[in-house]
């Protein structure tokens, strides 16, 4: 290692992949725009300053619980309760008094997030199962509670159909709660101790423990963090689609792993981050919206989903690992 | 003798648990007896398929979520393809469909090797895709059944207490199951869910065999597809609950999540003891939503305890 062999001028292809490497956001906003001028070409006179509100509309809730995918995954975990902690918060708060549903809204996410946090820290059971297992059972609870304000019905709060829907200035009002969201999630990857101990606890956990991190409390404060924020997307979800249900958020769940992945954070755990998972929710909601525009099958749009999913994670992998 | 009791520990437990719980059952309805004992296990067969087919992969240190959207593609495929057929012409239905699946299991694998991308992600991607497919050869619920393969799952095969259903689920299992333990392809498939690396490096084609395990879990997942079919009598395009359950199953059945370790008998046996869980819950009149709290419960405490017994041998 003490002499460097002199590097060989590299071929122009390597160059654009080794710049791709150096900033993998970019192949990103470029499949965003082709996509866009896709939309474009297909449907002239569709991309508009409305269409653009409303697609930012329906990214928000994605993006905010794929940035749980995104915390868990850094870790090496996954957090698959978020779409039952989401739609707890929604159903609760739609059937409470509005300044008492806000406060109730977030304590099944505390809880959930405490007990995701305890076995997977502490008991060092499997994420996946532990989070299955806590998203099963908050279902559960969920029916039951239907059972007993089923007579009072839904109602969901003005502020929050606000918050969902509304724009001010040709904003979505969403943004006033995504933008803090995001740029403290961004920051807290990437300035914050706490940040930093999420992606060395993934990137090597034993290494970690040796150096003296406590891993249960990381876990714990990550799956707690995880289940509030799921907790806040469920909110601006319901105001959004303003039809409270059971399964209100379920559809996003799978979703929410693959716009991370796409974003390019490692399902392994020490890679990604925050801003890519941004624009992996934001080339998933273009996408549904151009399978819409199609006009094609229902079973024929979500095959083209999966195989683009796929597609474009792999042609990803290889742009930022092959160096 | 003690050290293989030791190391089947785990599936003793099970077993013991299972036979309580039906004691149990018996405890609270007197008369519970064959018949439910064969309804229990026709309702358990599709899990128990599912179940099989997780178990595999995981095994191989891999996972499949699209184990249930392969079963409902499976599912709709036969029941279209047997709607108005004759009876012999459902056999080729079925051998048709279970080729489909082996084929449908390797593509999963196969798209594993070669993109590169984690197992996780590729099943999401073709969790969708098979999901799609399967609206498309059947939009709405509907086909039908042949004669024969319904009839092969009712009733008692001699003995009131033997399901038809349990010999079925028992014979495809066990002739898939114990030839592959023993041979070079099973003994590979535990080799790369170990370490793909010390794998390799000994000289197994890790790339063949783990498309070999998606396939394989592909003809498990057609056999549930099967299942299915053979006792609603349609086919359903959308998937049931049954990743989840396989998952829930293979974890409480002791078989390590990342591979290489554990068996098909405790993943079978545990997805029999949830079912009879929720039979029993449903016997004590238990609010049917409640069950699914208990369930989630249950397998949440058990894995949390299975965890810290393994922690506690670990330790010195």
């Amino acid at each position: 290692m003490t002499t460097l062999a002199p590097e060989p001028a590299p071929s122009p292809g390597r160059r654009v992949k080794r710049f791709l490497g150096d900033y993998p956001l970019v192949p990103l906003v470029l499949l965003l725009v082709l996509l866009v001028v896709v939309l474009q070409i297909l449907r002239p006179g569709i991309v508009n300053e409305r269409w653009i509100a409303n697609t930012v509309k329906f990214a928000v809730p994605l993006a905010m619980l794929a940035g749980c995918q995104t915390l868990a995954m850094l870790t090496g975990g996954i957090d698959l309760s978020v779409a039952t902690v989401a739609t707890m918060a929604a159903f609760i708060v739609s059937t409470q008094e509005p300044g008492l549903g806000l406060a109730l809204a977030f304590l099944p996410a505390l809880l959930i997030g405490l007990t995701n946090g305890i076995g997977v820290g502490v008991f060092r059971v499997h994420p996946l199962i532990m989070t299955l297992g806590t998203s099963l059972i908050g279902t559960g609870c969920l029916q039951v509670y239907q059972r007993t304000v089923i007579a009072t019905g839904t109602k969901v709060p003005d502020a929050l159909s606000w918050l969902g829907t509304g724009l001010t200035g040709g904003f979505p009002n969403a943004l006033l709660v995504f933008l803090p969201v995001a740029a403290l999630l961004i920051f807290t990857l990437r300035r914050t101790g706490f940040g930093r101990l999420l992606y060395a606890v993934g990137d090597n956990e034993r290494t970690t423990r040796i150096a003296g991190v406590l891993y249960w409390q990381v876990i714990l404060a990550l799956y707690l963090a995880c289940s509030l924020l799921a907790a806040l997307a469920g909110l601006l979800y319901v105001g959004l689609i303003k039809a409270p249900s059971l399964s209100l958020a379920d559809p996003l769940l799978l979703p929410s792993v693959a716009a991370a992945v796409i974003g390019g954070t490692s399902i392994f755990g020490g890679r990604g981050g925050y801003a890519g998972t941004i624009l992996g929710a934001l080339i998933l909601t273009v996408l549904t919206t151009l399978l819409t525009l199609l006009q094609m099958p229902e079973g024929f749009r979500r095959m083209l989903f999966g195989a683009i999913v796929l597609l474009v994670t792999a042609a990803y992998l290889r742009i930022i690992e092959d160096r | 003798m003690m050290g293989r009791l030791r190391r089947e520990g785990w599936i003793v437990g099970l077993l013991a648990l299972f036979l309580a719980l039906l004691a149990v059952t018996r405890g609270i309805q007197p008369g519970y007896g064959g018949g439910d004992f064969g309804s229990l296990a026709r309702a358990v067969l599709p899990y128990a398929f599912a179940v099989a087919a997780q178990t595999v992969v995981v095994i191989a240190g891999g996972i499949d979520l699209s184990v249930a959207a392969m079963m409902a593609l499976t599912s709709v495929t036969a029941a279209r393809a047997m709607n108005g057929a004759s009876e012999e012409a459902a056999v080729l239905v079925v051998a048709l469909v279970l080729l489909m699946g082996l084929a449908l299991g390797a593509l999963n694998g196969l798209l594993i090797v070669v993109t590169r991308v984690p197992d996780i992600v590729v099943t999401l991607s073709t969790l969708f895709i098979l999901q799609g497919a399967a609206l498309l050869v059947l939009p709405s619920p509907g086909g039908a059944a042949a004669g024969w393969l319904k009839a092969l799952i009712t009733g008692t095969a001699g003995h009131p207490w033997l399901p038809k259903a349990l010999v079925v689920l028992a014979v495809c299992l066990a002739a898939i199951w114990i030839p592959l333990r023993r041979s070079r392809l099973g003994l590979s498939i535990y080799a790369i869910g170990s370490s793909d690396l010390a794998a390799f490096r000994s000289g197994v084609p890790v790339a063949r065999t783990k498309v070999a395990a998606y396939a394989i879990a592909g003809l498990f997942a057609a056999m549930g597809g099967l299942s299915l079919t053979a006792s609603t009598g349609i086919g359903a395009p959308i998937p049931g609950p049954y990743l989840l359950a396989s998952v829930a199953a293979v974890v409480l059945g002791g078989v390590v999540l990342g591979g290489g370790r554990g068996g098909l008998v405790g993943p079978i046996v545990a997805v029999f003891i949830l079912r009879l869980v929720r039979t029993d819950l449903t016997l004590l009149a238990v609010d049917p939503n409640v069950t699914s709290i208990i369930e989630g419960a249950i397998m949440v405490v058990v894995v949390m305890f299975g965890a810290f017994i393994a922690m506690r041998s670990r330790a010195p």
